[in-house]
């Protein structure tokens, strides 16, 4: 066993905590939270020159011929300045979702132009009542012409308030809950009868909710075949939520290491805080909860390309629920040692507090992976054999 | 031992009960039944309706405005207010100052300020907490010089919690400068909205509320009048009004509250075809939620049994205070939870998510302070390794 960096990786880990620390620390959002998108257009461009979307594609598409794991080392250094840039919405589902079950012309009209950095992407899953279930959809795709028309509702669609393109899961067959008969079209963001509203986040990101009313896609907009798409859709979302485990990483390490400078520099009773026995032992438990929470993210980083699904499901599903049990014994220190200054928004913690709260939410939250976990073959044949 | 209550008591709550019921204004009955956030205004006007009806300090004596309620009684009466999700009261009148001022004040201090904290006339707010003095309180530097009949303050309050509504503030502030830190305090009445050089600026909070304040003083002049206790001997009473505050804090009827909510959001919340209520694992988390507050209410039962029979609250309220805080944040993480992916939304998208679901995730970053106000639970840990387990110090 290796977990080394690769000189290539070590150059990309350098790069980009480069750019986070000189051109888009925490100030950088603090401004954006109050723009519309939220997000920045000509840093994104600047993202597609420097590489960065494309690191995890294959040279085919257009990309670098990297591996998740490149991805996942951007995302850890993103969360360390609260990047707000649209990278796991566009790069690892929108993108992830063309470059997996697309045509060589999709990928070259949807998306090469993203990997450079030109236009960005969405997929749209989550309705109301789906909570974590992906198999739960009420949009609906009918055949229209030669294309289809397609109905329903939306929600919080990472970058749907403003993607270029969004991949909207529908169904073209079966019930609610069936497992086959979804589908996966590219909608064009400006597309007649589709209605969207930017959302605010807990996090100071904004969210789109769609609606689709009727809305007409050309057959060259399905992507991948007609009724399998749950399998993809699953892949993509696990994968999300390896990215969801990095970037949570990279806020909570800084969280951690900001708090242990509070605890230097603060005083009370005439003394550093960090005297305190109790709150060096607070440190000391977020300190071991923070290298779990990096073993954790790295298992699901590296797994995120296994083609065996249940060792992927396993590992994925125990790296989030973690990310979960062990962020929030940091998470919650962290403001706690901070006193009341931690409750004020104008203190950074707060903003890594909400924002790894929010990753802790996205593409299934610890009870869901939990459950997932205790009902996947693995471990049922683990129990059996015990 | 005995936990029943008699045939009045029962005859009782049934009168609190109905009376909540049909008192209650309609906007913000419609509120409580939903959980939802109340504002500073909204908690005022239920305020002045329970003062209407002369129940709005229940634990004040009767000669000053209390109800004369026994301990059962004042229990029986919380109970039914959290049970009906009525708007919490503001605390520092009737909570702290108030019965600050029965005990230590002077006759004319009585009669100027207590039928108005009352009434609801005049709110009030809590100048304890300085930018260097959080725990460490006795540090405090705000100084307080004498000058003819005033003392003349000069320095900075901070956290102080809803200071853009109120009125009045009572300060702790330094009036001797050499000797012990605690025998230099003293306690002071500052009339916020008249006294020229006190200034107040709200800070945003992590709720994205203005829920507190930074708190000025620059050459603001009080009269020596509003000292209450003799001069320097202010610690005193910011150690008995402490020991009121974390009572309120420990937040026995609030849980209630939340529980409530967390049961109404589990039962709105769709999975598959069915409601969140039939998980079995969620369900197990809320019924493990329930035993806890089960606990909490009994050692809370015991604390007021033993008030009634007259004896001071003890080491109860250090241990209230710790486990009723957390126990509310729990609350909050497990509505959080319950409402997945609509929980990482924020208030001011309001109208797509039900009311009682709007400011779940605002509460969720605000109620981190609980286990930090009120003095930290790091503190009253320390409170009791100390002074109840007299364990050495370091
Ligand atoms: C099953 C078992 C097998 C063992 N086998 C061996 C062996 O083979 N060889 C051998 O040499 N020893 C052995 N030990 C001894 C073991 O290393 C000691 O028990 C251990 O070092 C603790 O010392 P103590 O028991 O004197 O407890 P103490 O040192 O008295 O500690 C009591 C408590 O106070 C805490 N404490 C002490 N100092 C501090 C501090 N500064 N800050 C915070 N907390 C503190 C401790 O963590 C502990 O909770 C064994 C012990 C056990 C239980
Ligand atoms: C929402 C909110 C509302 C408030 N409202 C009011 C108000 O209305 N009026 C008012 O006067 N104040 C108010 N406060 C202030 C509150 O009482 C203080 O925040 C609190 O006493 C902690 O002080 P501090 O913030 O300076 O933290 P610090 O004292 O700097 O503490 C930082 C951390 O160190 C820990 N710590 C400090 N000393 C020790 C020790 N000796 N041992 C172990 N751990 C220690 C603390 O527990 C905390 O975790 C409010 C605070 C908040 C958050």
């Amino acid at each position: 066993m290796n977990f080394d960096l690769t000189d290539e990786q070590k150059m990309l880990v350098s790069a980009v905590g480069k750019f986070v620390k000189n051109e888009s620390n925490v100030e950088r959002f603090r401004k954006a939270r109050t723009t519309a998108a939220v997000w920045d257009k000509a840093v994104w461009k600047k993202m597609g020159d420097n590489g960065w979307m494309g690191v995890a594609f294959s040279e085919a598409d257009g990309g670098f011929g990297g591996s998740f794991v490149d991805a996942a080392l951007i995302l850890e250094q993103f969360g360390r300045g609260l990047v707000p840039e649209p990278y796991i919405a566009s790069v690892i589902l929108g993108g992830e979702a063309i470059a997996s079950a697309g045509t060589k012309e999709q990928k070259e009209k949807f998306l090469a132009p993203m990997i450079e950095g030109a236009t960005s992407l969405a997929l749209a899953y989550a309705e109301n009542q789906s909570r974590y279930n992906l198999n739960d959809c009420l949009t609906k795709a009918e055949k229209s012409g030669s294309g289809w028309k397609i109905t329903g509702e939306k929600r919080w669609v990472l970058n749907g308030h403003a993607a270029d393109q969004i991949v909207v899961a529908a169904r073209t067959s079966g019930g609610q809950f069936d497992a086959d008969g979804l589908s996966l079209f590219i909608v064009d963001g400006n597309a007649a009868g589709l209605e969207r509203t930017a959302v605010s986040g807990m996090d100071g990101h904004k969210t789109g909710w769609l609606k689709l009313k009727g809305v007409e896609v050309g057959a060259d907009r399905l992507l991948g075949g007609a009724g399998k798409a749950l399998s993809v859709l699953e892949r993509l979302v696990d994968r999300a939520a390896a990215a969801a485990c990095a970037e949570s990483q990279g806020c909570l390490q800084e969280l951690f290491e900001r708090t242990v400078l509070y605890l230097k520099q603060r005083e009370q009773f005439g003394r550093p805080i960090g005297s305190f026995q109790v709150l060096q032992h607070r440190a000391a438990d977020m300190f071991a909860q923070v290298e779990l929470c990096k073993s954790m993210m790295i298992l699901a980083a590296i797994k995120a390309d296994e083609t065996d699904e249940t060792e992927r499901k396993e590992q994925i599903s125990a790296a989030k629920a973690y990310l979960t049990e062990g962020g929030w014994v940091v998470q919650k220190q962290a403001i706690q040692l901070h006193g009341g200054i931690g409750i004020t928004d104008e203190q950074d913690a707060g903003l890594f507090f909400k924002r790894v709260r929010v990753l802790q939410g996205l593409f299934g939250d610890a009870d869901h992976h939990i459950s997932r976990f205790s009902k996947l073959a693995s471990f049922e044949r683990s129990l059996k054999s015990a | 031992m005995d936990m029943s209550f008699t045939p009045e008591q029962i005859r009782f709550r049934e009168e609190v009960r109905q009376w909540i019921e049909q008192a209650m204004p309609a906007p913000i009955r419609k509120k409580a039944q939903n959980g939802a956030h109340f504002e500073h205004e909204e908690q005022m006007e239920w305020h002045k309706t329970l003062y209407k009806k002369g129940w709005v300090a229940p634990h004040w004596p009767k000669e000053v405005g209390g109800t004369g309620w026994d301990a059962t009684q004042r229990f029986i009466f919380n109970e039914e207010l959290s049970r009906a999700s009525a708007p919490p009261l503001s605390p520092f009148g009737l909570a702290m100052v108030g019965p600050l001022i029965i005990q230590f004040g002077t006759p004319e201090q009585k009669t100027r300020y207590l039928p108005k904290i009352l009434a609801g006339e005049e709110v009030w707010c809590q100048g304890y907490s300085e930018p260097n003095s959080g725990s460490d309180l006795a540090s405090l530097q705000l100084k307080a010089e004498k000058d003819g009949d005033n003392y003349v303050l000069n320095g900075q309050k901070t956290w102080t919690t809803h200071a853009q509504y109120a009125d009045w503030i009572f300060v702790l502030c330094r009036t001797k400068f050499d000797g012990k830190q605690q025998e230099g305090i003293t306690f002071l009445l500052c009339d916020v909205k008249n006294t020229p050089g006190i200034t107040v600026k709200p800070f945003m909070t992590t709720g994205g509320t203005l829920a507190f304040s930074e708190t000025w003083f620059e050459n603001a002049r009080v009269p020596q009048a509003n000292r209450v206790g003799p001069e320097n001997g202010g610690w005193t009473m910011a150690k008995a009004l402490l020991g009121h505050e974390r009572t309120t804090i420990a937040g026995v009827g609030e849980i209630r509250r939340y529980i409530n909510l967390i049961k109404r959001i589990a039962r709105d919340t769709k999975v598959g075809t069915g409601s969140l209520l039939e998980d079995p694992a969620f369900r197990a988390r809320i019924a493990a939620l329930e035993i806890r507050h089960r606990a909490l209410m009994m050692a809370n039962y015991r604390t007021l049994a033993s008030a009634q029979l007259g004896r001071a609250p003890g080491p109860e309220s250090s241990i209230l205070k710790i486990v009723g805080s957390e126990i509310q944040q729990y609350c909050y993480e497990l509505m959080m939870d319950a409402m997945g992916h609509n929980a990482l939304g924020w208030f001011d998208s309001g109208e797509i998510l039900p009311m009682h679901e709007q400011w779940v995730a605002s509460q969720f970053n605000y109620l981190r302070a609980t286990t930090i106000y009120g003095g930290s639970n790091e503190i009253q840990r320390n409170i009791i390794a100390k002074l109840i387990l007299q364990l050495p110090g370091a």
